[in-house]
């Protein structure tokens, strides 16, 4: 049993560091599913094969070659409490499904959160690897290596027709989900983000907002991600989406432009009241710290605030989610509470100190 | 704003769904999403895409021909999941329903992924034999060429090679 380190930071180690490309990429995330042979897959398992599932794939936790990439704790989801299991799932680290309805789960998560192994989810297996930036082929190699230690120790379910088996037939061939999250602020202000993730959508990519749900993204923040598993090699999965998310990136640099050209003072307005809205408001509702978080972090990227570093909006997008803002403030919040309590913590990242 | 279905409380999840460019907005309370069952992510509850995938799924449409046995009847023998059952829940038992439902699945894949076969990565271990047999489909185009190019020494040393493999899966 690790230590819950997690629970006390918003923002994990790998998310402290710049990658290429930070100002629009946030993340580049490589999520690999697999299964093991001869064990029927977790929703059909008794509670005896799920328990054999998950000591067989917690041992390989301890194994030299796992520990080489670097220090790794395992949870027991049954040991966690729910305000432990919300703040995983508002940090990705685990699907809502792992800390709600698993039997059996478990979870080998790095020092630097990293890496996160999902045992027992709706496959036996789901290694996740996340990069800060544009760095979705570094996560890819990172990915399949880990996969490579845990083939070492145990037989996958793997046909030779259809490639590795999956319990959803929307995985089943490599397997392998890559995703960018991508801050888009112009792209939506100069109204062109639609006719780009309709276009995306025709490329076997898939779009969703972070924290929403459907192209109305909270926050101006996108999750782009491939659709086909089956048929595609993972390098042609990846090259695909480096492509595409490299064109975006292309996209909003000149979206960004423009507005400067066009509306420099509108745009400086609009940043710098949400700056001082997020400074000095009492209370602050999760759709509207979003939009305003955006726009601070756009007048980060555009030099217009130098006195906030972009690593304090993502640890606030995160500090400001549901489960965080009671592991804060060590109280259940309803919902007016978790308002009034979200604009105190964000005053006290964002006002000048007096 | 108020929720939409009960007009009482107010509405605390808002969803916008988009299917083929139509956008449909709706604005309801906790309580009444819970009864309405729709999924959303960070709450327990039916996950939209299994439920997507079920419409793909219908037996009905899979099997227009009428031919082969009735899909309630098809069963995987390893873990007892029936086809109508696995068109309902959008998910595999184990790993040998893939065989069991095989001749119902490749108009699935087509839908799902555009194709039917994994060309990707192969594990290692278990894999040794089809990285094998992948080497020899490649090798045999080869030969093909040089053959054509009348080039016939390097095409005897891939023949070589390929006898070479073929003779080491046989002894796996």
């Amino acid at each position: 049993m690790g230590k819950r380190r997690f629970a006390q930071d918003a923002l994990s180690d790998w998310m402290k560091n710049d990658g290429p490309d930070s100002e629009i990429v946030i993340s580049s995330r490589i999520r690999i599913a697999r299964n093991i042979r001869n064990q029927p897959f977790p929703m059909l398992a008794t509670n005896q094969q799920s328990r054999e599932v998950m000591e067989q794939l917690t041992s390989v936790a301890n194994s030299d070659e796992l520990n080489e990439l670097g220090n790794f704790d395992t949870f027991v989801l049954s040991d966690l409490n729910e305000l432990e299991k919300r703040v995983l799932v508002e940090k990705h680290l685990i699907s809502p499904n792992l800390a709600n309805e698993s039997r059996g789960g478990a979870l080998i998560l790095s020092d630097s959160e990293s890496v996160s192994i999902m045992i027992n989810e709706e496959d036996h297996l789901r290694i996740q690897c996340l990069y800060p930036g544009f760095q979705i082929k570094e996560a890819w190699e990172l990915a399949s290596r880990i996969d490579d230690i845990f083939e070492h120790e145990v037989d996958y379910a793997f046909d030779e027709r259809r490639g590795y088996l999956t319990s959803c037939p929307t995985n089943v061939g490599t397997g392998i989900r890559a995703s960018v999250m991508m801050h888009l602020p112009a792209l939506v202000l100069t109204q062109q983000i639609n006719r780009i993730l309709s276009a995306i959508t025709q490329v076997g990519l898939a779009v969703r907002g972070l924290y929403g749900e459907g192209s109305e993204a909270v926050g101006n923040l996108f999750q782009i991600s491939n659709q086909i598993t089956l048929g595609q090699s993972e390098d042609e999965i990846i090259d695909n989406l480096y492509s595409v998310a490299r064109q975006i990136i292309e996209h909003e640099k000149a979206a960004r432009e423009r507005i400067i050209a066009e509306s420099k003072i509108r745009i400086e307005d609009r940043i710098r009241r949400s700056y001082g809205i997020l400074s000095y408001a009492s209370i602050m509702d999760s759709k509207e710290a979003a939009q305003r978080l955006s726009d601070v972090r756009l007048g980060i990227d555009l030099g217009l605030i130098q006195s906030v570093s972009p690593q304090v909006m993502n640890e606030l997008m995160v500090l400001t989610q549901p489960g965080f803002l009671q592991q804060v403030f060590d109280e259940k919040l309803n919902a007016e509470e978790r308002d009034i309590r979200r604009a105190e913590l964000i005053r006290r990242y964002l006002a000048p100190q007096t | 704003m108020h929720c939409q279905e009960c007009g009482q409380k107010p509405a605390t999840l808002h969803f916008t769904k988009i299917v083929n460019g139509e956008k449909t907005e709706f604005h309801i309370c906790e309580s009444c999403a819970r009864e309405k069952g729709e999924s959303l992510p960070g709450t327990p509850g039916g996950f939209s895409i299994h439920s997507l995938l079920s419409g793909l799924l219908d037996f009905e449409k899979t099997n227009q021909t009428g031919l082969g046995p009735k899909p309630q009847t098809i069963r995987c023998d390893e873990c007892g999941l029936t086809y109508s059952q696995f068109s309902k829940i959008g998910r595999f038992g184990c790993s040998s329903c893939y065989k069991h439902f095989t001749d119902r699945l490749d108009p699935l894949f087509k839908r799902v992924h555009g194709s039917t076969s994994h060309v990707g990565k192969i594990p290692k271990r278990s894999g040794g034999q089809i990285q094998f047999k992948r080497e020899i489909e490649q090798l045999k185009l080869e030969l093909h060429q040089k053959i054509e190019q009348e080039e016939f020494e390097s095409a005897a040393e891939l023949r070589d090679r390929i006898r070479e493999l073929e003779r080491k899966i046989t002894e796996m």
